[in-house]
């Protein structure tokens, strides 16, 4: 049970390097293997400091298992194992589970053969649950998720435009959602609105991708939010910086969006500590 | 002695009847403070006095020989023995429950009740035996009643009557204690009998008791006898007080229907009507859970809840996480056990706790580690720790249905505070909150809800569910009308009241809201009551109150012993709650005219019903009503004060119902058959039926939204009142908001009686309506016939409309202007208004006769739903002057109904008043009028307050004909006495609004005076 205010604790964060293979290519494009790596060692070190996180690094596998949200769905003290739609990636599935367990987590995997769920799907705004329902997630999968966090009203969200929930939204802050401006990030967002007792405020961004970013409390008892780099999206910058007394941390991940990830998708970001 | 024993005997009878009669008139009463009782205890003696006329003597039916025998032995034998002996041999037989008696009921009550029944006590002996029972099944009857009001009230029969001898004894010392003894051995030989055969007596009445189980929440079962055709309330309020609970409102029985059906009984019916088979077991549960369990005000309240919870968890209910699980059971020992104790509490301590469905070793282990946790934390705080825990649960108070969509996907609906969530298996895919939902409906075994455009949409939609088969469709529906009654309004509609046949259910939620429980409760004084834990013998200790040791287990088993409390202290129940309202409203009249910081300059009650009024509109319109509440609740309770005192006298001296447009509105169709309205009958079943439906105020709202809806118009509503007499009448309106208000009652009835078509009250009604908000905003009941179909139902909505409109018109002034500028004339108004106060008196006192059959509170309800219509009127009556841009008044309607009301009942006060209303109106209106009702985008609500003026506005935002316009009302009411400027008032807040709102125009502007004229001369 997440008292209000537990979002964006985190203890440890769990990343996977990039495998040394060049000509890795994902859906968006062949990747730049250099850069790639360099903007995940810029993103690593955002989670060292300022976010102040213990990072473990996974050993590297698959270019796209870097994309480790999707591997797992994490609230409180429990870890739910996702089963990923493409099924070569459930292969990744051993080194997380090791790893979450080891960080002494309630680990559950999905049984349910029927069900797919990709974490990227999955959003907790620290209320509630939201499960984009997308081609890489399907209503078992959501079900799973449901089964899981039992304290938490799971609504399903149709997700359009062939991404996944998180790719055009996530939490800015308590009770706001980022969110981006395409029609289908629209259409998401009324879902959600519908679909909660809560209200949640929003803040629109111009660019869907910069609808992602990355939440997180300070031990000083600030918070930070790691958004897409300016240089990417120049646009999607002046909205961040309305939120008030939040440091903004600017991150670039055009190599990893490639394959079809956002900031979020890099890591597994673990409280160890729920109840404190 | 003899003879003036017999003829004491004689007039008895009457007295009591009168009595009864008492009670049903000033239901309030009961629940009057002491020295409210006092008074009219003495006025029943009066009556006693003055009536000589002797009472044949019923008797009649043939008893059962045995009784006859029986009783008369005893008598018998009672009559030589001498007073002494009598005496103590009673006093042997009832001494336990007289002690406890004695604690829990106040002196001074104790004697006044005993005074009550005295006259035909004292008559006894010469009484044949019949006749005693008959005097016992009245006795026992006026008791009941007195009982669900008393502070102490036994909880079987035989109890009561124990009580009553105790009374009898004190009585006795005043009064010829021969007889009285005598007649005392009579009685317990009668109550013997009803305990030991539980033969039903046959009285004129012909009571049976029927024998009921309530299995309570902590797994115990309370069984009583009650009379066969007692209504539910009846029983609830017996469980409630052997539970010693007060805040109540939130639980209800339920009972199985094919073992898995649940049902809640409903309080208003007779219990017989609703559980068709033997035996009659139900049990006790939440029936609305309260999503704030911390405002709860007493300890013991939470304390059931926790149990209800632990329930819904044990059971699987209500879904947890592992972790919530051994958190909620840690708390759930800490409340049980208290601090753990590692000598005491050796690892298989919780074995006998369950604190999930599945309960692993792991998680006991758990629970235990987070036991150690709580050290220090009273049983009370930690109920309330799990509570704060348990509301977060997604699941927390929802109440699940089985059902199918369109598709035939099976999914479920629950019910909650907030709306009506959609699940399939555990997600959540679908949530219509309150204010969303237009209309719910049932036919057969097809649940709809009719749901609010959404943005940019132009039309409303109707989803439709499959429910496994009628009856579960219908209990999804009430629970749902329940559920938006209780947590989404500030006082429950009334059901339409039937007098024809109509086709259709008219349930209604009755019983109080969540805010008026909680503006009960707050009034809530008595030292926190002991109850002892399921599991634990420990020291029941609570947050408000110091510890307190229970010695004895028996004691906390027999709550209404334990109640008294070693302080004696007045216990205040929820009726009670009321009293103390009394008092307070009492004391406040005779004191100073300083009622409350907040109304100190509106002294009249009237003023206050107004705004009383004014705020359940808002609220009614207003999402944000649960937020708002405690904004409302003060004021409320403030009314409350005053208005309970007003409503007393309004009782007692029996109204001058003040006719109103809304009261003609209601009774039109019965005294004055409206011709449009019985056209509208004509044309079917569901002609317009439904619309007439909404309360007043909304009605008027709705009116004018649709009707008027102008670009950028501005309304200014003042109210300005120098009526101070008027108080009774503004009294009752503020009841409204506290016991039940009935401002929906006018509407109900309304479109019952127009529509016709059919009624009978049976369960098996097919279809059932109910519209939380009338198109945008208000809550209309609608009754519709089978045969209807989807098509019919859009014919029908416009009928409804146009109904609508007229129907207003015949009603109320505010309307009229509106609609039909100035079309009514003052002079039918006046005429109406004679009407309307004749009619008015008939059905007053039909409903009086009606409800002499049920039990006090229901009648309590009704009453004051009478009442309150009185109050409504006197709001919407308000004053329309609209201007055109320009400050140009085109249209001026004066219509001056100055009312002179009199009413020849009893006791009945003659009150004049004069109404004056003044509609200054533009002449853009009419285009407006036509009809055409443009799609509510949003309504919002804000009121504000100074000393002397409430300012209620009302925004609303409509697109028709693609032109989308802001309307904006103003309600201003200005209280005070003739000290107070209106004039100028009014002109200064119609300035205000346009320097306000500088790109609006003023389209309409209406002000209602009204002035009391000299009531206090007329008495």
């Amino acid at each position: 049970m997440a008292a209000p205010g537990a979002l964006g604790r985190y203890s440890h964060a769990v990343v996977r390097a990039l495998p040394e293979v060049p000509g890795a290519a994902g859906p968006g494009g062949p990747l730049d293997l250099a850069k790639a790596q360099r903007q995940l060692g810029v993103f690593t070190g955002i989670l060292r400091q300022p976010l102040g996180l213990q990072v473990v690094a996974l050993p590297p596998a698959a270019p796209c298992a870097v994309l480790l949200e999707d591997l797992a769905v994490l609230q409180g003290d429990t870890a739910l194992l996702t089963r990923p739609w493409e099924p070569a990636r459930r292969d990744e599935l051993g080194s997380v589970r090791a790893v979450l367990e080891e960080l002494r987590l309630r680990v559950v995997a999905v049984t349910d053969e029927g069900a797919t769920l990709d974490g990227s799907d999955v959003l907790f705004t620290g209320r509630e649950f939201f499960v984009g329902i997308s081609r890489w997630t399907n209503h078992r999968g959501a079900e799973m998720v449901a089964d899981t966090f039992r304290d938490f009203a799971v609504s399903t969200v149709p997700v359009g435009g062939g991404g996944h929930l998180k790719s055009f939204c996530s939490m800015a802050a308590p009770d706001t959602i980022a969110i981006g401006s395409s029609e289908a990030a629209r259409h998401a967002m009324k879902a959600m609105e519908q679909l909660s007792d809560h209200g949640y405020g929003r803040l629109s961004v111009p660019d869907d991708p910069a609808g992602n970013c990355l939440f997180a409390r300070l031990g000083a008892g600030g918070c930070a939010l790691v958004h897409r780099s300016p240089e990417e999206f120049p646009q999607s910058l002046q909205p961040f910086q309305k939120l008030p007394g939040c440091t903004l941390v600017p991150a670039s991940c055009s190599e990893v969006a490639k394959l079809g990830g956002a900031l979020s998708s890099c890591a597994l970001l673990v409280n160890t500590r729920p109840e404190a | 002695m003899t003879t003036e024993v017999g003829s004491e005997t004689e007039v008895k009878k009457d007295s009591e009847q009168a009595g009864a009669d008492k009670a049903k008139d000033k239901p309030e009463e009961a629940s009057d403070t002491p020295e409210n009782q006092k008074s009219r205890k003495a006025s029943s003696e009066e009556a006693l006095d003055s009536s000589s006329v002797p009472v044949p003597t019923s008797q009649s039916s043939p008893r059962s020989q045995k009784k006859e025998k029986d009783s008369s032995e005893s008598k018998g034998i009672s009559r030589f023995l001498p007073p002494w002996l009598k005496k103590q041999k009673s006093y042997t037989l009832s001494e336990p429950k007289d002690e406890a008696k004695k604690k829990a009921v106040g002196e001074d009550q104790a004697i006044e009740e005993s005074e009550c029944q005295l006259p035909g006590e004292v008559a006894q002996p010469k009484r044949s035996l019949e006749e005693a029972a008959t005097e016992n099944q009245h006795n026992a009857k006026a008791d009941e009643k007195e009982e669900k009001h008393s502070v102490s009230s036994a909880e079987t029969q035989p109890a009561k009557e124990d009580g009553k001898e105790m009374e009898v004894e004190k009585v006795a010392e005043e009064k010829e204690k021969q007889v009285e003894k005598e007649k005392r051995e009579t009685k317990e030989v009668q109550t013997g009998e009803i305990k030991m055969e539980n033969i039903p007596q046959k009285s004129p009445k012909k009571i049976k008791t029927v024998q009921c189980k309530v299995v309570l929440l902590d797994g115990t079962e309370y069984s009583c006898d009650i009379e066969k055709r007692a209504k539910g309330q009846l029983l609830f309020d017996r469980v409630c007080e052997h539970l010693n609970l007060l805040e109540k409102d939130y639980f209800g029985l339920l009972f199985y229907e094919n073992s898995d059906q649940k049902n809640w009984l409903d309080p208003s019916k007779e219990i017989k009507r609703q559980i068709r088979s033997l035996p009659w077991l139900f049990t006790f549960n939440v029936k609305f859970y309260p999503p704030d369990p911390s405002q709860l005000t007493e300890d013991i309240t939470r304390y059931f809840l926790c149990l209800q919870l632990r329930q819904d968890i044990a059971s699987g209910r209500l879904p947890c996480s592992f972790v919530t699980h051994a958190l909620l059971g840690s708390y759930t020992l800490q409340a049980e056990l208290g601090d753990h104790d590692p000598e005491e509490h050796c690892s298989d301590y919780i074995n006998e706790f369950q604190f999930a469905p599945n309960q692993t070793q792991e998680m006991e282990e758990k629970v235990v580690e987070l036991h150690k946790t709580h050290r220090g934390l009273t049983p009370a705080q930690a109920d309330s720790q799990f509570l704060e825990n348990a509301k977060r649960l997604s699941m927390y108070g929802v109440d699940l249905h089985h059902a199918k969509d369109s598709e035939g996907v099976d999914i479920m609906l629950g019910v909650c505070a907030n709306g009506l969530l959609i699940y399939k298996d555990r997600l959540r895919i679908n949530r219509f909150a309150w204010p969303k939902i237009l209309k719910i409906s049932y036919k057969r075994s097809n649940f709809y809800i009719k749901v609010r455009p959404a943005e940019l949409e132009q039309f409303e939609s109707t989803i439709g569910f499959k429910l496994p088969n009628h009856r579960a469709a219908k209990r999804l529906w009430k629970v749902c009308v329940e559920h938006h009654t209780f947590f989404r309004l500030i006082s429950p509609e009334q059901p339409p009241k039937a007098k024809f046949l109509t086709l259709g259910s008219k349930f209604r939620y009755s019983g109080r809201t969540q805010a008026q429980t909680q503006q009960a409760s707050n009034l809530i004084d008595r030292p926190a009551p002991y109850f002892e834990r399921t599991s634990s013998k420990r020291i029941s200790r609570s947050l408000d109150g110091a510890p307190i040791r229970i010695s004895d287990q028996s004691l906390l088993r027999d709550f209404p012993t334990a109640r008294g409390g070693p302080a004696g202290d007045k216990v205040i129940d929820i009726e009670g709650a009321g009293q103390a309202k009394l008092k307070e409203g009492s004391r406040e009249e005779n004191g100073s005219p300083v009622k409350t910081p907040q109304l100190e300059l509106i002294q009249d009650g009237k003023s206050n019903s107004l705004r009383v009024d004014g705020e359940n509109i808002y609220v009614r319109h207003s999402n944000l009503m649960l937020e708002d509440l405690d904004k409302t609740q003060d004021d409320l309770l403030k009314h409350q004060a005053s208005i309970s005192e007003l409503k007393r006298n309004f009782m007692e001296s029996t109204p001058e119902p003040r006719p109103n447009e809304w009261e003609k509105r209601r009774i039109a169709p019965l005294s004055l058959p409206a011709p449009g309205r019985h056209g509208s009958r004509k044309e079917g079943p569901c002609a317009g039926v439904s619309d007439a439906d909404k309360s007043s105020h909304e009605t008027l709202d709705i009116v004018e939204e649709k009707k008027q809806a102008e670009v950028g118009r501005e309304e200014t509503v003042v109210i300005d009142e120098t009526n101070k007499g008027k108080m009774q009448v503004a009294t009752d309106a503020g009841e409204t908001c506290k016991v039940e208000h009935l401002s929906k009652k006018d509407s109900s009835s309304l479109p019952s009686d127009s529509s016709s078509s059919s009624s009978s009250e049976s369960e098996d009604e097919e279809v059932g309506e109910y519209h939380p908000h009338h198109r945008a905003i208000e809550e209309v009941i609608r009754e519709e016939q089978e045969e209807e179909d989807d098509t019919n139902r859009k014919k029908e909505h416009e009928e409804k409309i146009m109904q609508h409109v007229e129907a207003t018109a015949e009603g109320s002034k505010l309307n009229v202007p509106a609609e039909h500028t100035a079309k009514v004339t003052a002079e039918s108004l006046v005429q109406e208004n004679a009407v309307t106060i004749a009619t008015e008196e008939k059905n007053f006192s039909e409903e009086m006769k009606q409800d002499l059959g049920e039990e006090k509170e229901e009648e309590q309800l009704r009453l004051n739903g009478d009442v309150s219509h009185v109050d409504i009127d006197v709001a919407p009556q308000i004053i329309c002057c609209s201007e055109p841009p320009v400050v140009k008044t085109e249209m001026v309607t004066i219509s001056d109904a100055a009312q002179r009301t009199e009413i020849s009942t009893k006791e009945v006060p003659i009150v004049q008043t004069e109404t004056k209303t003044i509609t200054y109106e533009s002449p853009q209106f009419d285009g407006s009028t036509s009809g055409n009702a443009g799609v509510l985008l949003s309504a919002q609500t804000i009121t504000s307050e100074s000393i002397s003026t409430t300012t209620t506005t009302h925004i609303t935002k409509m697109v028709k004909g693609g032109v989308s316009e802001t309307r904006i009302e103003k309600r201003i009411v200005i209280t005070g006495d003739a000290d107070i400027d209106h004039d100028e008032a009014l002109a200064q807040a119609i300035k205000e609004a346009k320097e306000q709102h500088p790109d609006m125009s003023v389209t309409r502007v209406v002000v209602h005076k009204e002035t009391e004229l000299a009531e206090e001369d007329e008495e």
